[in-house]
């Protein structure tokens, strides 16, 4: 169930599931955005999935806040209806050139760069949301003891295909963009393809992810 | 077949094409887009007979200098633009919210956008690009869109697959109006920030940094001091979000935004003034007031009604 729904601005739903970042809650605001795409809401232009929040946006020519919420109220929700799931593997090259960040993590985490490895590997994660800029995925959650903040100071240029490590999460850049997370490797999968209009993520939320590590020499295959 | 072609002798500092965007993709991190003052860029539209959400071209600052090489072809630029058009070595000082016929030769040269940030091309034909999503609108961030999604560049043309028949002049009396007031509706964690950082927020003046693009308008000049927490678990955005990240110098989200993010939200710009915010050119002032938001959808059916009442004009 929504806890809570009000207006974000004057042409969007905020619907606010709680506050902690679980499976659960997620899967709770998966289902609701599924079923609300389904429904074909008239004037719903847009409609958003986070750990723990589902926002809607709407056209404000043809309809309102009121009438929005009203629709999303009396919404049927088949909650026993399984979320469809792949399991996806993704090959993670980590050799120093990559690796951006190692250094810091073994001092913040306090582990070596062996044990981060083999942490980070031996597991397996689940892909809560995806967005910022086209197909990152947010994965999660990291064992309590690989859990470090983000770089004080962000990377301007955080180059395409990184793996990047905050707090329980982990994600993958799939542009280079600025950021702040803690770069831990680097795939040569493409995760986004503007060109496959109807599936351009690879990755979902609700899907499974798993990292495999790479050497270079397996990671330059990939490029010719 | 025709062979009619803009060549494009300066591209301009950020020229894109845009239409009306895209929907239903935020879920993949893919925002609306489109063009920046959408009033604009439909007066653009009506002023050459093209359907309204044709793609145009939209640039900032400083516009494209573009040659014409075909048929007879009517152009329009809207926004507070400064242009000359140049025929047979004569120019000619030239004027928004009106249609010109241009022939092979021509030139048109966009020399600024004066005290605006954007203005708007339209060009009375369908010009020959790619579209991703349903749309042509180039999002150089995720490098979606026409043109590979990047910005266009000097030297490249833009080909026209068939020109508008009517080429009758158009015009309309328009003054692209300049606001420095601009309405809020307030965020989902407005208590996360203290009295005295409310109260300068809605009295004091920010000012526009040069750092704002079409992701995003920078604020400087007033720290907002939170006293919760300066980060949120990331969720979703929306345009005109206002977000204040630790430093306390708001930024609000414009078109091309991120789809998600982890500050907390203070305010939300409202509609019925988007078109006016972006027009503010960095070092300008801004300041903020306060609209309920039944206020604020009324306000918006006027502005749309005045839209609506403008190309019914033309």
């Amino acid at each position: 169930m929504i806890n809570k729904i009000v207006n974000l601005g004057d042409s969007a739903l905020y619907c606010d599931f709680g506050q902690e970042v679980n499976k659960e809650i997620n899967s709770k605001v998966i289902k609701y955005f599924n079923s609300v795409r389904k429904s074909n809401i008239e004037g719903v232009t847009n409609v958003t999935p986070s750990y723990n929040k589902l926002i809607i946006s709407f056209n404000l020519s043809i309809t309102n806040f009121k009438k929005i919420k009203k629709e999303i109220e009396i919404l049927n929700i088949d909650y026993e209806n399984k979320i469809t799931n792949k399991e996806i593997q993704i090959p993670v090259c980590c050799e120093n050139s990559f690796s951006l960040d190692i250094e810091r993590l073994e001092k913040k985490l306090n582990l070596n760069r062996e044990q981060i490895l083999e942490k980070f590997f031996n597991k397996k994660y689940f892909c809560y949301m995806t967005g910022f800029i086209a197909g990152m995925p947010f994965l999660g959650d990291l064992d309590e003891n690989m859990r470090a903040d983000r770089l004080e100071t962000p990377r301007v240029k955080v180059p395409k295909g990184s793996i990047g490590l905050t707090e329980q999460f982990t994600n993958i850049y799939t542009f280079e963009s600025p950021g702040g997370w803690n770069i831990i490797g680097n795939t040569p999968l493409n995760v986004f393809d503007s060109f496959n209009e109807n599936e351009p993520n690879l990755i979902n939320p609700g899907d499974t992810v798993i990292f495999k590590e790479i050497t270079s020499s397996e990671y330059k295959k990939y490029h010719d | 077949m025709i062979n009619s072609y803009f060549e494009l002798i300066r591209s301009g500092i950020n020229t894109t094409y845009q239409d009306k965007g895209r929907e239903n993709l935020y879920h993949i991190g893919i925002p609306y887009s489109g063009a920046m003052d959408n009033r604009n860029f439909l007066i653009a539209n009506k002023l050459v007979n093209n359907n309204l959400n044709a793609p145009v071209l939209e640039f900032a600052y400083q516009g494209p200098h573009l040659k014409y090489r075909g048929d007879k072809i009517s152009i329009a630029i809207t926004g507070d633009v400064i242009f000359k058009i140049i025929k047979n070595g004569l120019e000619n000082v030239g004027n928004c919210y009106e249609s010109y016929q241009i022939e092979s030769g021509d030139e048109i040269d966009i020399i600024s956008t004066n005290k605006s940030t954007y203005g708007y091309l339209a060009i009375g034909g369908k010009i020959d690009i790619k579209y991703q999503w349903k749309s042509c609108s180039i999002n150089t961030k995720a490098k979606i869109g026409s043109n590979n999604g990047k910005k266009l560049e000097s030297n490249q043309t833009i080909k026209l697959l068939n020109l508008n028949s009517n080429k009758d002049k158009k015009k309309i009396d328009y003054i692209n109006s300049k606001v420095e007031n601009i309405r809020v509706i307030k965020g989902t964690n407005f208590n996360y920030f203290s009295d005295e950082g409310i109260k300068n927020f809605f009295e004091k003046k920010f000012t526009v940094s040069k750092l704002s693009d079409r992701m995003g308008m920078r604020l400087q000049g007033n720290k907002i001091d939170n006293i919760l927490n300066t980060n949120i678990k990331s969720e979703g955005l929306i345009k005109g979000v206002i977000q204040v990240p630790p430093d306390g110098n708001p930024i609000i989200m414009l078109s091309d935004h991120g789809t998600i993010g982890g500050y907390p939200k203070i305010g939300i710009v409202a509609s019925v003034d988007y078109d006016r915010l972006v027009q503010i050119t960095p070092g300008s002032k801004i300041k903020f007031t306060e609209i309920q938001l039944t206020d604020a959808e009324t306000l918006f059916k006027l502005y749309e009604m005045d839209t609506d009442n403008l190309l019914s004009q033309i």
